[in-house]
């Protein structure tokens, strides 16, 4: 990186200038820096291009166990958790997957935390027969030292595997339908907790989409139940799905939820983390980069150097052993309606940059993880989701790009699957997109031939893969973005043929890719550049 | 049209091979002698055959199946159910069941396609439920086994021509069906179908698999 003297400010700050979080390209501006997969670009930026920034961290809880007990024993709209035990009940604790936080936090994980508490509370209340459930609906099992590390140890000897366990959406005999809501959808959950006197929800909220009645109306369920709300239309319906008010996945969910909780007794625990995913040697991959000292620059010239010299799977190693500094920043307990209300607040506060005016061009970089491939490869129908589906969804209002604008993203694309975690997405990617990418086509052609393929299912079963149905669920994830944008284009792509599958054009490098773009949308595009990692979600006026 | 899905048995649906059936009935011979010398030689034998499956199925079979020779078709028959009961029932894998069951309910026939003997494979078949079964047999002169197969063997190649053949017969489309293997003698099977799926598979189906992208399943 060339050397700059000290960012001095000249003339009037730009007349969009939004939020601190904003920062204008200039003449004087540093390239940035951005993820493309397992690598860090460093690119100079047009001028007049708009950077969001994510908001500092806020400051964790100082005491996360008492502000645990706090919160079971003040809930909301509940009694107090401990004036709900009994000797001899049946409690089931059921937790996010490993999806959640993301990279994954480092130990002890605030699930931990929870559940060694309430698991003194149960004990001290004489409730013995206790299972602890992970709630990964169709997404893949966790294996045993996933399991152990986001636990701990102890917990994870004394429960695993008879008492903790994941989730098994297919087992003919594990799930219990509890009847329709007044719209027709399926709910069917786990029979172990239906049958609980009580189900305790230990909840991570990374981002808005999460929590709520999600998580045991779409944590816990099967595929039937998920057919409602996991397709084309409801997606494209939600105006996005990380505004739960304006998000018909969520009103779908919130139905079936209320039906949860007209069959169990539910006592939801919510958490919300700050952004503190970098620290100590990595900090300065979420600073500004005018403001970065010579150390800062020095580390990232190493790392990049040192990235560059690496193969790819030895850098995904790398960069999927760093776990995030995470720190919890609210918790509550209670109902599951008032505790999802607050915790949203402490989301919004933590991810919300708010923005006037929308771009032509937005660049998005896309980095090594998405929420489904942790300790895995970011195939390409993630990138695809990462891009239409995620970055896109991240605003509040009206979307950050457009109508018809173009979005940049930077990555690889490289034609990589892991066979254990995704076996589906590979024919789904190299069998189905070929023929078609209209996903109402692919949604009614062929769902159902994948989600009943018998070897997918025992592979979700028996072994850590997907279900069979979860390629397509990604495919619909992006189908709002889709709708939307008018090009995508991919910087840095090594291939051509895989943007070519997923509907998507190629550019060797990002300059070249908003030369592209330009043709697209004219000669002086507004450009937007969101600089993820740690999240930032967009506040549109 | 309709679709079937294909099984492999030893090694993909059980964990017996057909050697383990041969040393059931080596070590039920008539007379307490017969017996130990027989299942001797199995256990001496076991090396050269693993070597020759290794090498060539063909040539495994015809190294292999010498061995019936001089075995009475109708002691061979007798032994069948209690073959099953003590050694083929407990081998079956937990996840099979389920793997067919889940696969019927798509509609699917049920058929195995298997190099083990029909005398051995009757009962299982039944057991499993499996609509239809084609195995090898075992060529009788006299009562009395001439340690040949009849034509056709089912292995490798011959699998896949069986399945073209039953699939034409029964209005079958081979790219709707399924097929499952553990062994890399049975690629031609696979490769004939539109779903094939690696079960428990040696190293060397394993990395086909993995070139071809075809799903890879652990019933163990």
């Amino acid at each position: 990186m060339r050397e700059r003297a000290p960012k001095v400010l000249r003339g009037p700050v730009p007349r969009n200038k939004e939020d601190d979080q904003v920062v204008y390209i200039d003449g004087d501006s540093a390239p940035r820096i951005l993820f493309s997969g397992e690598d860090l670009l460093l690119e100079d930026l047009p001028i007049g291009t708009r950077v969001l920034y994510p908001k500092p961290p806020i400051e964790g809880l100082a005491n996360p166990g008492a502000a645990i007990r706090y919160a079971l024993n003040h809930p909301l709209e509940a009694e107090p958790l401990y004036a709900q035990l009994a000797p001899g009940m049946r409690v089931t604790i059921a937790v996010d997957d490993i999806s959640l936080p993301l990279p994954p936090m480092t130990t002890p994980d605030i699930r931990q935390t929870i559940i060694e508490i309430l698991l003194e509370l149960l004990d001290a209340n004489g409730v013995d027969d206790v299972h602890i459930v992970i709630a990964n609906s169709l997404h893949r099992h966790l294996s045993a030292a996933e399991m152990k590390r986001m636990v701990g140890a102890k917990i994870h000897d004394a429960f695993y595997p008879d008492r903790y366990y994941n989730h098994d959406a297919e087992d003919p005999d594990g799930i219990v339908h509890l009847g329709k809501t007044d719209h027709q959808e399926p709910v069917n959950i786990n029979r172990r907790c239906v049958e609980s006197d009580l189900v305790i929800y230990v909840n991570i909220n990374l981002v808005p989409m999460d929590g709520g009645h999600k998580s045991v109306a779409v944590g816990l369920c099967d595929y039937e139940s998920l057919r409602p709300h996991h397709e084309p239309e409801t997606i494209r319906a939600s105006d996005s799905y990380m505004d739960p008010k304006r998000s018909m996945l969520n009103t779908k969910v919130e139905r079936q939820g209320a039906l949860v909780d007209r069959h169990m007794n539910v006592f939801h625990i919510e958490t919300a983390l700050n952004n503190r995913i970098y620290a100590g040697a990595t900090a300065f991959l979420s600073k500004n980069e005018d403001e970065f000292t010579e150390v800062d620059r020095l580390k990232f010239e190493a790392m990049r150097w040192t990235l560059s010299k690496m193969p790819r799977a030895a850098k995904r190693k790398l960069f999927h052993s760093i776990p995030a500094q995470y720190q919890m920043v609210a918790v509550y307990a209670g109902k599951t309606e008032p505790v999802h209300e607050r915790i949203l607040k402490h989301c919004w506060d933590q991810y919300a940059v708010h923005i006037r005016g929308q771009a032509d061009v937005l660049i998005c970089p896309v980095p090594f993880i998405s929420p489904y491939n942790v300790n895995s490869i970011l195939n390409p129908l993630l990138v695809q989701v990462m891009g239409l589906g995620y970055f896109h969804n991240f605003y509040r209002g009206k979307p950050l790009l457009k109508k018809g604008g173009v979005m940049i993203l930077t990555h690889p694309c490289y034609d990589e699957f892991d066979h254990n975690h995704h076996p589906s997405y590979i024919e789904f990617f190299n069998r189905l997109l070929p023929e078609t990418r209209d996903a109402m086509k692919l949604r009614h052609k062929y769902e159902e031939e994948f989600a009943k393929n018998p070897s997918y299912i025992e592979m979700y079963r028996r072994g850590n893969a997907y279900h069979g149905a979860h390629p397509f669920f990604m495919w619909y994830w992006g189908e709002n973005g889709r709708q939307h944008i008018g090009k995508v284009i991919v910087a840095g792509a090594e291939n051509a043929h895989v943007p070519k599958i997923l509907g998507f054009d190629r550019a060797d490098s990002l300059s070249e890719a908003i030369a592209m773009a330009k043709s697209a949308v004219g000669p002086s595009p507004d450009i937007t550049m969101m600089h993820h990692p740690p999240i930032v979600m967009a506040d549109m006026e | 049209m309709g679709a079937a899905a294909f099984y492999d048995l030893d090694g993909t649906l059980v964990r017996t091979n057909l050697v383990h059936a041969f040393a059931f009935s080596a070590r039920n011979q008539q007379g307490l002698l017969k017996s130990m010398v027989k299942t001797a030689a199995t256990l001496i034998s076991v090396p050269m055959f693993l070597a020759a499956d290794f090498y060539n199925r063909r040539l495994f079979n015809d190294l292999f199946f010498v061995r019936y020779r001089g075995e009475s078709e109708d002691r061979l028959r007798c032994l069948a159910q209690e073959l099953f009961d003590t050694v083929l029932r407990p081998s079956i894998f937990p996840g099979a069941y389920e793997l067919i069951d889940k696969s019927r309910q798509l509609g699917l026939r049920q058929v195995l396609v298997t190099g083990a003997l029909d005398i051995t494979v009757g009962p299982l078949a039944k057991h499993l439920k499996i609509d239809d079964y084609v195995t090898n047999r075992l060529e009788f002169v006299d009562g009395y086994a001439t340690g040949r197969l009849l034509p056709p063997v089912m292995a490798a190649a011959t699998k896949a021509s069986w399945m073209r053949i039953y699939a034409e017969k029964e209005n079958l489309n081979l790219s709707d069906c399924y097929g499952y293997s553990d062994s890399m003698s049975d690629l031609p099977m696979l490769s004939v179908v539109g779903h094939p799926t690696a079960v428990n598979p040696d190293i060397r189906l394993r990395n086909t698999a993995l070139q071809h992208d075809w799903p890879i399943l652990d019933l163990r």
